[in-house]
């Protein structure tokens, strides 16, 4: 009797129609569709994108050359030179960092005993040509510059979760 | 002399009405290609291509340029008469079945007796494109997708001639026009009602036959890459994709004149007399082309609808399919018919035996 159930079941295309009416529901459903230079989703104040070197609001850079985030970078995309500055304070004279070998996995930031180095929101970059994706530390010094109120922001939402 | 000027007139007139077919039918073919795109992602709930003019409606003219500018590559190994020769045996078979199909009444480039044989013999002739692809390419993917497709193509095409021995059955007649002339006086004379199993074998057999999903095991881009069409770009390539379409749209336009009655009108006997001499809407409710392409839209869509519903079929249940259900499910209809056509059944067989 299943057997012949089967038959009928499968001779008048029971299971492929109820296939087809699930597809023909979803072509009538809401779309999940963004259309992205228009419409951008929202991101969260922990997102990895750009990196960025911060400055105190005196002006003098964070960064005292510990090195942590060089060990700490699995991609070895960070390159620190560093030497002593005549107040007696250790900074770096070079703080590379390789974006064409960033895996933007955040642990730099997370290392950073000063909040020195971090990814900023930032995601909508490009280089035009080689060696404009490999960061100094004067263009990462420089886009903490330029957006040291939405990065000081986006730590300020995230810091009780720290 | 004037001998001559006849026979000009004569093959300037037909060539008129052959552009007439050819060039909607390639407009329908290029917008077929947005349409798949559109319908496929809107059932998967995305947009699908949305950007190349409003909603996405150059798309087609995008993607046209582009394979003009690209390169025909042509592979070392491949034999190069064949390699570019398959394209065309693809979009002239596909192109020339179109030369009987009724699109209203008496609006048919050539009125054949023998339309219904016609349409088999051209049809079953576009495998040979994709085998000669195939083979020329020189390629061990190509070779397997012709294989493929030859096989499956081979064993559609008995179910596929079965179903359409029901059809010349019930009317009576090769000609594609008294086809649809058989089934006219309402709704329920379409041929669909009696020949219903061999509707649907036909149906999915012409599924098959063009190598769509979920029988698209010719192009098997998981498996065998792209299967018989893997060396070809640019033109060469579009060629194919237009012969692929074209015969889709053959297909869906085959269906609907065998079995949904072609140009007629489902509200034929339905509504009085007097509604189809109304002054606008009469026409329009009346039998017309409009009807046709509106049957031949809903077999389109269900090609889409198939492929964004099924995954592909294993290959030996392909064969399965076709020799062991479709062949002898048609077979059983046709004694079946046979028997109703001996007696005479109503509505659809009265005195046609007599």
């Amino acid at each position: 009797m299943n057997h012949v159930g089967q038959v009928v079941k499968s001779l008048f295309l029971l299971e492929l129609l109820r296939g087809l009416r699930l597809t023909g529901r979803y072509l009538f459903s809401r779309k999940f569709t963004l259309r992205y230079p228009e419409e951008k989703t929202p991101l969260s104040p922990r997102f990895r994108g750009l990196h960025a070197l911060r400055r105190y609001p005196n002006g003098e850079e964070r960064c005292i050359a510990c090195k942590l985030c060089e060990v700490v970078c699995p991609a070895l995309a960070i390159t620190i030179e560093s030497e002593q500055r005549e107040d007696g304070t250790r900074r770096t004279t070079r703080y590379d960092i390789d974006l064409t070998k960033c895996i933007f996995c955040g642990y730099c930031e997370e290392s950073c005993p000063v909040d020195s180095i971090v990814e900023t929101h930032i995601f909508e970059y490009h280089g035009e040509k080689r060696g404009d994706l490999y960061m100094t530390k004067e263009k990462l010094l420089s886009v903490g510059d330029k957006y040291e109120k939405e990065i000081a922001a986006a730590r300020e939402q995230d810091a009780p979760f720290r | 002399m004037a001998e001559w000027i006849h026979l000009a007139q004569e093959l300037g007139w037909i060539l008129l009405k052959i552009v007439v077919i050819v060039l909607p039918l390639m407009l329908v073919v290029a917008y077929l290609t947005l349409a798949e795109r559109k319908i496929i992602s809107y059932m998967q709930v995305r947009l699908g291509p949305n950007r190349v003019g409003p909603r996405g409606s150059l798309q087609p003219i995008a993607d046209a340029v582009k394979l003009m500018f690209k390169e025909i590559i042509l592979p070392s190994g491949a034999n190069r008469i064949l390699f570019l020769l398959s394209p065309v045996i693809s979009i002239a078979t596909a192109l020339a079945a179109w030369a009987v199909i009724p699109f209203d009444d008496g609006a048919v480039l050539s009125e054949v007796n023998a339309g219904l044989l016609y349409v088999l013999a051209v049809t079953s002739l576009g495998v040979y494109g994709v085998i000669i692809a195939g083979w020329s390419s020189n390629s061990k993917y190509a070779l397997l997708g012709a294989m493929r497709s030859a096989a499956q193509i081979v064993a559609y095409e008995i179910a596929m001639g079965f179903a359409l021995v029901g059809v010349l059955m019930a009317a009576g007649s090769l000609n594609l026009g008294d086809i649809v002339r058989a089934q006219s006086g309402g709704f329920w004379h379409w041929f669909m009602w009696p020949l219903l199993p061999l509707f649907g074998v036909y149906w999915i057999s012409g599924v098959a036959e063009t190598n769509r999903a979920p029988f698209d095991v010719a192009e098997g881009e998981s498996e065998i890459v792209a299967g018989f069409h893997i060396e070809y770009s640019g033109m060469a390539f579009a060629v194919f994709f237009l012969a692929e379409y074209a015969n889709m749209i053959l297909i869906a336009g085959l269906t609907s004149v065998m079995f949904l009655g072609g140009w007629l009108s489902p509200l034929e006997g339905i509504l009085p007399e007097s509604a189809f001499a109304l002054p606008v809407i009469g026409p329009l409710l009346g039998g017309g082309i409009h009807w046709f392409i509106l049957k031949m839209s809903f077999f389109l869509f269900c090609y889409l609808w198939f492929r964004a519903t099924f995954p592909r079929y294993r290959y030996d249940q392909i064969m399965r399919l076709g020799w062991k259900v479709f062949l002898p499910l048609t077979i059983v209809w046709l004694v079946v018919l046979g028997v109703a056509i001996y007696i005479g059944v109503p509505p659809w067989f009265e005195g046609v035996a007599g």
